[in-house]
């Protein structure tokens, strides 16, 4: 296994465009090995499509993602399947496979890329499934667990092949607070035994505090990133008063009423 | 809300508006009762025609005797402020309580608010250069589409062990088992109708045996393979559309994309294979069901039934039969890509799933018209 805290993914010159509207000028950052790394900023800023160009599913408009030193944006055939064998992605609604049973849902990496036999992809998918605290539900459809049950187990189906670096886009929107806390230990639990690389992207505070090593703070202001750095130290030291703000989770000061001519 | 509105009493519900003329010339809009969103609306036109009075001049409006305000309301007065200050005249508002005066700044438009810049009027060579690019960009997706398909369904037949076996048998017994009563019934009273109708007027000439031909030829050659595809595409082309559709918006399309799994190998082929496997059973369906309704409106004409068998065995050819299930077959393929490229295109929310399936079998259906065509040239000329 490779050295913890060397670079992972590199993103250099990011330019995204959605037609004639610039969401990123030229954004550059580094991921380190190891390390939870989460992507924050108001709706709209474009976090998740930052998230979908480091998985290679837009194509920038300018500029290179590299993980693990290989092009994603430009990567075609069998170099691509190599470098996707490296990531997982844990999509925001799960987007687990309905037709398909849970054990079924993390068993089709294995069916397609490993060469195993039918009992080791059970035990295997069983396994990722335990990882997850989802033991006993191998045999249900996602339509009949809960929406926490649904992201973890979509963490699980993103585990199949042991990814270096796992993507999460969102994993504790619409969960209750101890719902939500669990995940983030099954995230932690993960990063700290298993080495693997977190690329979360998130709003909740708490969460952020729990679990992140680094954070960037994207602005639609300055089309790419205005801060970086540990939660705690963004939260006191930020230079730019809106990022201190929104560690605070305070609103703009109520503007003084009254005054109506 | 209206009903809560309602049974307030008297005087609280509704708002009066009463003009003045102060000393100084200015317009005075005095409000007064209970401005809610029944009221207000009652009120609107009433309040900015008055304010129009003031014609540049200033514009005070008094609520002093107003005793509630909700957004609504506040809105309105936002609306008067607005005007006013468009038409250059001063505007005040006086007497309005605290807590209303919050809601009214609340809703007053922040000077920094970002607007989108408004969509800037194109030439008619721009939006034809537009229209032209969308269109080549369509067909480029087109074409790729059918080469990616061409490739993994190629490679698929190679090494059979690629496909995903279980979702093609389901596929094809969803398309092909499920569709057997409707296209029993439909390939029946088509049958019926067609000779029924055709042997009214050759019944003047006593040519009625020919039904047979008729039946025999149109049936095996052309309606059978049309009428199967059509009832694919509706049945079949649709589902396609709206599933693979329903997986865009999920996610799940990106999420087999980012595993790896190309979704064209993983759902198109399996789909398209089944299709295959199934229209020429269909088109068997439709066709023999439509010569039994035939039948029956042969014997009930007066001839013997073996004198039907006869007569399509003289009249209907090889080539017929052949060149019909060769349309049934490109038919197929045609319907089962259409469905899943439709549903690979969907864009976000539940609307754009319906759009993808009614899009699925319009351009199944006129794809299989032109193709149709095509088909009675080539065959022309083969003299088939």
């Amino acid at each position: 296994m490779a050295e913890r805290g060397e670079t992972i993914i590199k993103v250099e010159g990011l330019t995204a465009k959605y037609g004639d509207r610039l969401i990123f000028d030229r954004l550059s950052c580094e991921v380190k090995r190891g390390e939870v790394f989460v992507i924050l900023g108001g709706s709209g800023c474009g976090k998740s499509t930052l998230l979908k160009h480091m998985i290679g599913l837009y194509t920038p408009a300018a500029g290179h993602i590299l993980i693990d030193g290989d092009d994603i944006t430009t990567a075609k055939g069998d170099a691509r399947r190599r470098l996707l064998r490296k990531i997982g992605v844990m999509y925001q609604s799960g987007a687990l496979f309905g037709s398909m049973t849970l054990l079924e849902n993390v068993r089709l990496a294995l069916e397609e890329f490993a060469n195993l036999p039918n009992d080791a992809m059970d035990a295997i998918a069983a396994s990722k499934l335990r990882l997850v605290q989802l033991e006993g539900f191998e045999n249900f459809y996602p339509a009949e667990i809960s929406g926490g049950m649904k992201k973890r187990a979509a963490i699980a189906r993103a585990m199949a092949l042991d990814p270096a670096i796992l993507f999460l886009d969102e994993p504790s929107a619409g969960l209750d607070p101890i719902t939500s806390a669990e995940l983030d230990q099954t995230i932690l639990r993960l990063a700290r035994t298993l080495g693997v690389t977190f690329v979360v992207v998130t709003h909740e505070l708490p969460s952020i505090y729990a679990i992140a090593d680094r954070v960037i703070m994207l602005d639609p202001r300055v089309h790419g990133i205005v801060a970086t750095g540990a939660p705690a130290q963004l939260r006191d030291h930020a230079k730019d008063e809106w990022v201190r703000r929104f560690f605070r989770r305070e609103a703009e000061p109520v503007a003084s009423a009254g005054a109506t001519a | 809300m209206r009903s809560n509105t309602a049974k307030m009493p008297g005087p609280a519900a509704g708002a009066r508006i009463q003009t003045e003329r102060d000393a100084d010339g200015a317009l005075r809009l005095i409000l007064s009762g209970h401005l809610d969103v029944d009221s207000t609306g009652a009120l609107w036109r009433e309040a900015t025609a008055a304010a129009q009075g003031a014609g540049g001049g200033a514009l005070v409006v008094d609520a002093t005797g107003l005793d509630y305000c909700d957004t609504a309301g506040a809105a309105l007065l936002v609306a008067l402020e607005r005007e006013q200050q468009a038409a250059g005249g001063a505007f005040a508002i006086e007497g309005l309580r605290d807590e209303f005066a919050q809601i009214v700044a609340m809703l007053r438009p922040s000077e920094t608010a970002t607007t989108a810049p408004p969509e800037a009027k194109l030439s008619f060579l721009a939006r034809l250069g537009r229209s032209t690019l969308e269109v080549a960009t369509d067909l480029r997706t087109l074409v790729a589409f059918v080469g990616e398909l061409s490739v993994f369904t190629l490679r698929t037949l190679r090494h059979p062990g690629e496909l995903r076996f279980r979702d093609a048998v389901s596929v094809a017994d969803r398309a092909g088992i499920g569709a057997v009563p409707i296209v029993a019934l439909v390939g029946f009273l088509l049958g019926l109708i067609l000779a029924f109708q055709g042997a009214i007027p050759m019944q003047r000439f006593g040519a009625q045996i020919f039904v047979a031909d008729l039946l025999g030829i149109s049936m095996l050659r052309e309606l059978g393979p049309l009428m199967a595809a059509i009832l694919l595409t509706a049945r079949s082309g649709s589902a396609f559309a709206a599933e693979i559709g329903t997986m865009k918006v999920n996610e799940e399309i990106d999420a087999l994309s980012t595993m790896g799994l190309e979704p064209v190998r993983f759902l198109v082929v399996p789909r398209v294979l089944a299709a295959l496997a199934v229209v020429p059973a269909l088109t068997a369906l439709t066709s023999g069901f439509a010569l039994l309704g035939g039948l029956v409106v042969f014997v009930q004409l007066g001839f013997p039934a073996v004198t039907f068998w006869n007569r399509i065995l003289e009249s209907v050819h090889v080539s017929d039969v052949v060149g019909g299930y060769a349309k049934a077959l490109v038919f197929g393929v045609i319907v089962a890509a259409v469905g899943c490229l439709r549903g690979l295109q969907t864009g976000n929310g539940a609307q754009a799933v319906g759009a993808s399936a009614t899009s699925a079998v319009v351009s199944g259906i006129i794809l299989i018209a032109v193709t149709d065509g095509i088909f009675a040239v080539v065959f022309y000329v083969l003299g088939i």
